[in-house]
C-alpha cells in the first residue's frame, strides 16, 4: 500500500486542502444549515460565494457565521468553534449552548462537514481520538453532530501521512458515531458511502479507478448515480 | 427590596466548600468569568470538581485554578484549547481526573438539572466508548443511550449586564454556558461588565431571568485578550 500510494499520488494531481473545500463548498445547495468542524472543515466557509445564501452554525452559538473580520473590525466576544474570530451576517444571531446543541440533535442542521481519522465502507466514522498520544481525549461536538446532522460529510485527505489508506473496511480508531457518514471528499477522489459501500463519483486528473483502488483498503465502485 | 448585588469578592465567595461541584462558564476564554475564578483561588476551597467546556489557556482563569491545586476532577468535552499547558501537565503527572463528555451532552445535562429532568435518552456516543457502562434503550427503531441530569453546587457566571434582581445579558457568543449553567446550580454567582438599574434593561433583550441567580458582583473587566 506505501509503494503503491507514492506511485499514484506521483501520476495524478492530488487537491490541496484549499482546492478539497472549494471542491465540498460547490456541492452545498443554497438555503442549507451547515456546521463546520474545527481544522480543514473550517475553510469552507471561505469557499461558499456570499451570493450563495447558505447559512453556517457555529457550535458556540452562533448561526449565520460570516468570515474573519479586518483586523480593525474584531469583535473580541465573537469566536467560532475554532476560537477564531469572526463576524456575524446579516440576519445571523447568538443562542445559548444547550439551544445550539438542541438544533443540531434535533436533526435540524441539512449538513455537518467533519474531518477525520478514518471513515469504513459501512459509514462509521472515527474522528477523535486515536488512543495512542498522551493527549487528554477530546471530542468536542463532533459526536453530537455525527449523531444529529441529517447529512455528514467527511473532508479528509484519502491517506495517512505514511500512505495508510483513511477509507477502511472497518474503523480501527475510537469510533465517533456508527453508520452516519453519506459522502468523503479527500484529496484523490469524492465517494459517496452506499448500502454497498464506496461509490467514486468523481476523480482527481490522472487516477483510474483501479489506482484508487490500490490507495484504499475498502472496496471502491464507480457510481452509477450521476455526477 | 431585593438586592443580590455583592459590593466585595469575599461577599461573592462566601460558603464555597470543599469538594464542591464549581460549573465555569466560557468557550475557550470567552464568557470564562475569570475575576470570579480568582476570587476562588483566593477563596482557598480544595477539592473541587470543575464543569466546563475547556481546561484553560495558558496559565490564565481555569488554567490557574488547576495549576493552584484546588481541582480534584475535570469534567468537559474538550481539554485540548489552543494551549492547554497546566492541564496537559497535571494530566501526565496523573494528578487530575477527567471525565470527558460530548459538548451536546454536558450541555443538555445541565439543562436537565436546571429544569428538574433527572435524566433523558440521547443519540450521541451510542456505540463508542464514552457509551460505556451507560443503559441503552431502543427507542422507534433507533438506539439511545441514557444520560443523567448534570447538578452544580456552585456556578460562575460572566454577564454582560445585570440588575440587581439578577437578570442578564450576554455579549454575543460569550453568551454559550452561562445561562445553562446559571439555572443548574445552587449557588450561581455572576461577574458583570455593566451594572444597570432595575428597569433599564427591555425585558426583550433578559437572556437569564433573575431568579436563577444569587450573587452580582461588578467586575468591569474589558475585553477579553485571549480566545
Amino acid at each position: 500500500m506505501v509503494d503503491a500510494s507514492a506511485k499514484v499520488l506521483a501520476a495524478c494531481k492530488p487537491l490541496t486542502r484549499r482546492e478539497m473545500a472549494k471542491r465540498l463548498a460547490d456541492d452545498i445547495p443554497e438555503g442549507w444549515y451547515v456546521n463546520l468542524g474545527i481544522g480543514a472543515p473550517l475553510q469552507v466557509a471561505d469557499n461558499v460565494p456570499v451570493e450563495r445564501e447558505v447559512i453556517l452554525h457555529s457550535e458556540n452559538g452562533v448561526l449565520g457565521m460570516g468570515p474573519a473580520p479586518a483586523p480593525d473590525k474584531i469583535n473580541r466576544w465573537l469566536i467560532n468553534a475554532g476560537k477564531q474570530y469572526i463576524t456575524l451576517r446579516t440576519g445571523g444571531c447568538y443562542m445559548h449552548h444547550t439551544d445550539s446543541f438542541a438544533l443540531i440533535r434535533g436533526g435540524h442542521l441539512d449538513l455537518s462537514v467533519l474531518g477525520a481519522f478514518q471513515v469504513a465502507e459501512n459509514g462509521d466514522v472515527a474522528n477523535w481520538s486515536t488512543s495512542d498520544n498522551e493527549s487528554a481525549p477530546a471530542v468536542g461536538g463532533a459526536m453530537d453532530l455525527a449523531a444529529g446532522a441529517r447529512n455528514l460529510w467527511v473532508l479528509m485527505d484519502h491517506m495517512t501521512k505514511t500512505g495508510e489508506s483513511r477509507l477502511v473496511r472497518r474503523c480501527t480508531y475510537p469510533l465517533t458515531a456508527l453508520g452516519v457518514v453519506k459522502r468523503v471528499y479527500t484529496n484523490l477522489a469524492v465517494l459517496d458511502v452506499t448500502d454497498d459501500g464506496f461509490a467514486v463519483r468523481e476523480m482527481v486528473s490522472g487516477l483510474t479507478v483501479d489506482a484508487l483502488q490500490d490507495v484504499t483498503d475498502a472496496p471502491v465502485q464507480v457510481s452509477s448515480v450521476p455526477t | 427590596m431585593i438586592n443580590k448585588i455583592v459590593q466585595t469578592m469575599a461577599d461573592a465567595m462566601a460558603g464555597i466548600r470543599d469538594g464542591a461541584v464549581v460549573l465555569v462558564g466560557g468557550f475557550g476564554s470567552i464568557g470564562q468569568p475569570n475575576a470570579l475564578i480568582e476570587g476562588l483561588i483566593e477563596q482557598g476551597a480544595k477539592d473541587l470538581t470543575i464543569v466546563a467546556n475547556n481546561s484553560g489557556v495558558g496559565h490564565l482563569g481555569l488554567a490557574k485554578l488547576l495549576e493552584t491545586g484546588h481541582v480534584r476532577k475535570i469534567v468537559c468535552s474538550f481539554p485540548r484549547t489552543s494551549d492547554p499547558v497546566v492541564f496537559e501537565k497535571l494530566w501526565r503527572e496523573g494528578r487530575i481526573e477527567l471525565e470527558i463528555v460530548p459538548q451536546g451532552t454536558i450541555s443538555e445535562r445541565m439543562r436537565a438539572a436546571g429544569a428538574g429532568i433527572p435524566a433523558f435518552y440521547t443519540a450521541t456516543a451510542v456505540g463508542t466508548k464514552l457509551a460505556e457502562g451507560k443503559e441503552e434503550r431502543e427507542i422507534k427503531g433507533r438506539r439511545y443511550l441514557l444520560e443523567e441530569a448534570l447538578y452544580g453546587d456552585v456556578a460562575l457566571i460572566e454577564a454582560w449586564e445585570a440588575d440587581r434582581w439578577g437578570n442578564l445579558t450576554y455579549r454575543s457568543s460569550a453568551r454559550n454556558f452561562n445561562p445553562i449553567m446559571a439555572t443548574a446550580a445552587q449557588l450561581t454567582i455572576v461577574q458583570t461588565q455593566h451594572l444597570v438599574e432595575l428597569g433599564e434593561l427591555d425585558p426583550e433583550r433578559i437572556v437569564t431571568p433573575g431568579i436563577y441567580v444569587n450573587r452580582v458582583l461588578h467586575v468591569p473587566y474589558g475585553e477579553p485578550t485571549v480566545t
